[in-house]
């Protein structure tokens, strides 16, 4: 069984590595802050008793106030997961630092959250649509997106 | 000889376009390759065609409303798709299925499991230059575990069999007869296949060491099912994060030791065989009962979020499931398989010659409708 890491031992890890990286932590996900969202990523996944090697999706929500993007990663070696959100505030041209170049598994993904609901990932190496057309008129998951 | 150094001529490198409609991508798949003659240096794939927005058409549908979309996800293996889906709304909703929809839902992804590594098996001989005969042994079969599908549901190929809470119709009586009888059937087609396929000197020569993906690389890119257990990452949901009443069965996990394609091949040979294992097992065990939980059609669950994965005939196949407590998903994202496992084809194909690549792309085993949506 994939134990889900309670969320408050990996609160307390971070918190005391990256001092107010953790915005919110909730029963089961952990929400960071945009800006340290790389550095928590890379510690998670290199530190040897965590070893969140295996990134298993993205994917990003539109709640009208704030978009939340999220991420799960597993531990193949302790079978274990754990869930990271990032949320953007603004509507136009919301950014979140891209973990392509960490977890080579976010670069289609990463591109598909663009593609839908238009939030750009920074440092991705091919950030452009996947599956809709250059010059498509908007983000279709987006609530507010008219047909 | 003179060699083209000396004659100096200019060689530069040529761009290839494969697809979108090209009979060996599966569906609609089109891939840019920039060739050095006949190796090729990079490609680009391009996505898309086939692309209905799936994500969003949920969105305006009842939960109940929403299973048939997700038989047009990945078409080969419908009863798995159905089945993570149900999944992520029954946690969402907090509802328990009864053990007989349990033990049909099992039946019925093994089943379909079979299925689709019939096709795979069947379309990468095919690639590989077996022209039509391995492919039309396997569709035999294939087509006698539609016809078991048929009758559990009156629909063959998009079965729309599963609802919240359990099945849409119980099993008929002559149901697990014909499933006793079709097994050992099975079993002995998959011996002589294999006893013909194992050392076929031409198979050994077009996938023995062709198309490797390392470990290390597999894992970076999130890749699941057959393809990374052929590099060696010995990882089934069904074992690892049992779902269902999978954790019941007596059944092992195949790996591969170099992760070519040859390794996938054998991998998904064995898979079925550990199919039809757990297959035999549940015939024994089925109970009676009911064989769907007491939901309504239109259902509201509370707010919050839910993410179910299954272990599908491709790997890792997930519903990330949003509820604002009205009767309709409020987000549905669907984890694709076939799309991620998509990501390493860049470094397996790099350096290998132009038919390489048509079989290295036909051992990762996709479906378009899955990967566009």
């Amino acid at each position: 069984m994939i134990a889900a890491l309670p969320a408050k031992d990996i609160v307390s890890k971070l918190n005391a590595k990256f001092p107010g990286a953790v915005e919110e932590a909730g029963a089961d996900a952990v929400l960071v802050k945009a800006d340290s969202l790389l550095a928590v990523a890379e510690y998670l996944k290199t530190t040897d008793n965590l070893k969140f090697d295996y990134l298993n999706y993205v994917t990003s929500i539109d709640y009208y106030s704030y978009f939340e993007v999220i991420y799960m990663l597993t531990s193949l070696t302790h079978n274990r997961s754990v869930v990271l959100k990032v949320r953007c505030y603004t509507r136009d041209n919301p950014t979140v630092p891209s973990l392509a170049g960490l977890y080579e598994g976010a670069n289609f993904q990463e591109r598909e959250v663009y593609d839908l609901m238009g939030i750009t990932f920074e440092g991705h190496p091919n950030m452009k649509r996947i599956f809709l057309w250059e010059g498509f008129d908007g983000y279709p998951l987006r609530k507010d997106w008219n047909r | 000889m003179t060699t083209t150094q000396e004659l100096s001529l200019i060689t530069e490198s040529f761009v290839l376009n494969m697809g979108p409609a090209h009979p060996s991508t599966h569906g609609v798949f089109r891939m840019r390759a920039t060739l050095d003659g006949e190796v090729i240096v990079d490609i680009e794939p391009i996505f898309g065609y086939l692309h209905r927005g799936i994500e969003k058409l949920m969105e305006e549908r009842t939960y109940t409303g929403c299973i048939p979309l997700t038989d047009r996800l990945d078409y080969v293996n419908a009863m798995n798709n159905n089945f993570a889906y149900c999944l992520a709304v029954e946690k969402l909703a907090g509802v328990k299925v009864p053990e007989r929809g349990e033990y049909i839902r099992v039946i019925t992804a093994e089943l379909q499991r079979i299925g689709n590594h019939c096709l795979a098996i069947g379309a990468m001989l095919n690639d590989a230059g077996a022209l039509g005969t391995p492919f039309f042994y396997l569709w035999r079969q294939r087509e006698k575990i539609y016809d078991l599908l048929e009758m559990l549901c009156g629909q063959r190929l998009m079965q729309n069999y599963m609802r919240i809470g359990g099945m849409s119709q119980d099993m008929p009586d002559e149901f697990l007869p014909a499933l006793a009888k079709f097994i050992p059937q099975l079993d002995s087609f998959m011996n002589e296949f294999d006893f013909f396929l194992k050392q076929n000197e031409i198979l050994y020569a077009r996938a023995k060491k062709v198309g490797i993906l390392p470990k290390d690389v597999a894992i970076n890119c999130s890749i699941s099912g057959p393809v990374a257990r052929a590099s060696g990452i010995k990882r089934d949901l069904r074992k690892d994060d049992p779902y269902s009443i999978y954790d019941r069965f007596k059944f092992d996990i195949p790996t591969g030791e170099i992760g070519d394609c040859y390794d996938r091949y054998r991998v998904r040979i064995e898979e079925m065989r550990q199919s039809t294992r757990i297959l035999e097992q549940a015939i024994k065990q089925v109970p009676g009962g009911p064989f769907r939980a007491d939901v309504p059609q239109v259902i509201r669950p509370p707010v919050g979020e839910a993410y179910a994965h299954v272990e599908g005939p491709k790997g890792e196949l997930g519903f990330y499931v949003v509820s604002d407590n009205s009767i309709a998903p409020y987000r549905c994202h669907i984890r694709s398989t076939s799309l991620i496992n998509l990501t390493a084809l860049r470094q397996m194909v790099r350096g290998w010659k132009v038919a390489d690549l048509i079989i290295i792309f036909g051992s990762i085993d996709i479906t378009m409708g899955e990967v566009d949506r």
